[in-house]
């Protein structure tokens, strides 16, 4: 009975761990902690990003014409993103950062600081 | 006659079924004239004869999207693409008062690429190139470098106006201080300026308008229009003859509405595919025998007296072939 409930307690571990590892590299969190969004096909994934504060979020364009990262609210802007280049930002204060390439303003995202 | 479409005949130039029998020879060396708003066309094989017939008092040629610093599939030299481009104009049999540029000139608005560029136009045999810019000339700082080249006696962020022949012209501005989620812009300054630019004229001007980003909504869903076009457009209504030159969607598209020509011109770098035939705008990747064939450019003709403008699409290569279907006909 013990035996069971220990293989268990290991396997719901195991499928929490799956599951847990699978959400949040789709939410654009990857392994080492830090988040991530890609933009690709002249939009940026996931669109909306929610990350805790004091969280550096980098952006990689994976499209092969250039975009750039603007906030809105002009709280931070990037250099043009050619093919590859990235741009890496760190929020400190809790709340809502609209944002859109300059250069394809039809191309919006948002990070969302908890 | 091959494809002559007259006014009154069964196929009149202007319902549905004669602009779509236009829009199929679009791009693929296609002749068009515009007399009162009403479209004919005749495939660019009988060019040599109709040319001789409508040798006009002004001849001017648009060239767009040169992106020079691009160097990626499905072309890696667009600096050799645009010199065949200008090869193709310096054989024009009427060569050009003017060449307008309808922006991308450069692909990072690197100084560098503004360089090339320049050193490459000064072999078109012409008198004089005119610009706009497009956003890949603006980037990182607001279009200041673009101003500094180019922006001599401009206004604002660089539209401009000139006269010549009769004929009045006008560069607008749509790739600056684009908002979040919006497409092209033109703002409140350019507006209010363009009114006043166009108001001392008579209505029977011809007006060419030149533009990067459509004038007219060929696609918002991948930004191909301008917010506040409708606005700059309704300056224009008294005119008889108005013809709307841009670019930026690297094919060509054309559209009657009332007394307004819409047309877009060919990239001289790279093609992109047709609104909605791909997953985003990128650059088209097409084999390397038919990228010459996607690329060219548009020569103008106006014929005073009729009020008409003849646009001919030249792609590099290869002017025989069979039109693209137009934005209506995917609907």
């Amino acid at each position: 009975m013990r035996t069971l409930l220990v293989f268990s307690i290991v396997a719901v571990s195991a499928m929490l761990l799956l599951v847990f590892g699978l959400s949040t590299a789709a939410g654009g969190r990857s392994l080492a902690g830090s988040y991530r969004v890609t933009i690709d096909n002249f939009s940026f994934a996931p669109a909306t990003l929610t990350v805790p504060a004091g969280t550096k979020v980098t952006w990689t364009n994976r499209d092969d014409v250039p975009h750039n990262v603007i906030s809105v609210d002009k709280k931070f802007a990037s250099p043009v993103l050619d093919t590859d280049e990235e741009f890496s930002y760190s929020f400190t204060d809790p709340g809502t950062y609209e944002y859109y390439c300059s250069i394809h303003s039809k191309m919006t995202g948002k990070v969302i600081v908890q | 006659m091959g494809k002559f479409i007259m006014p009154g005949s069964s196929e009149d130039g202007i319902d549905r079924r004669g602009f779509l029998k236009c829009m199929a020879w679009a791009g693929t060396g296609a002749f068009f004239i515009i007399q009162g708003g009403v479209l004919k066309s005749f495939a660019l094989s009988r060019m040599p004869h109709r040319l001789a017939t409508l040798k006009g008092e002004l001849s001017f040629v648009q060239i767009s999207d040169s992106h020079i610093g691009f160097n990626k599939p499905a072309n890696t030299d667009v600096t050799a693409t645009l010199q065949e481009a200008i090869a193709k104009i310096n054989a024009l049999p009427t060569p050009p008062a003017f060449v307008l540029h309808t922006g991308d000139l450069t692909h990072l608005s690197k100084p560098e690429e503004f360089d090339t560029l320049g050193q490459v136009l000064q072999g078109i045999k012409t008198d004089r190139v005119f610009y706009v810019p497009g956003e890949h000339d603006v980037l990182n700082d607001n279009g200041k470098q673009y101003l500094e080249r180019y922006g001599k006696g401009a206004q604002g962020g660089g539209w401009h106006s000139f006269d010549h022949k009769g004929v009045h012209f006008i560069g607008l501005v749509n790739v600056l201080n684009l908002k979040a989620g919006g497409l092209g812009t033109l703002g409140p300054e350019q507006l209010e300026w363009l009114e006043k630019d166009v108001q001392r004229l008579r209505s029977s001007t011809p007006i060419v308008v030149f533009a990067h980003i459509p004038l007219w909504a060929v696609y918002p869903e991948w930004g191909w229009g301008t917010d506040d076009s409708q606005q700059a457009l309704s300056y224009l209504k008294r005119f008889g003859s108005v013809t709307v030159l841009n670019g930026h969607i690297h094919q060509t598209m054309q559209k009657v509405e009332g007394n307004v020509t819409f047309h877009t011109a060919m990239s001289t770098a790279f093609p992109q595919p047709q609104p909605g035939t791909a997953p985003s705008p990128g650059p088209l990747k097409v084999p390397a025998e038919k990228l010459r064939s996607l690329l060219g450019i548009t020569d103008v003709n106006f014929v005073r007296g009729n009020h008409s403008l003849a646009i001919i699409d030249s792609p590099l290569q290869g002017q025989e072939q069979k039109g693209k279907p137009s934005l209506e006909e995917q609907q």
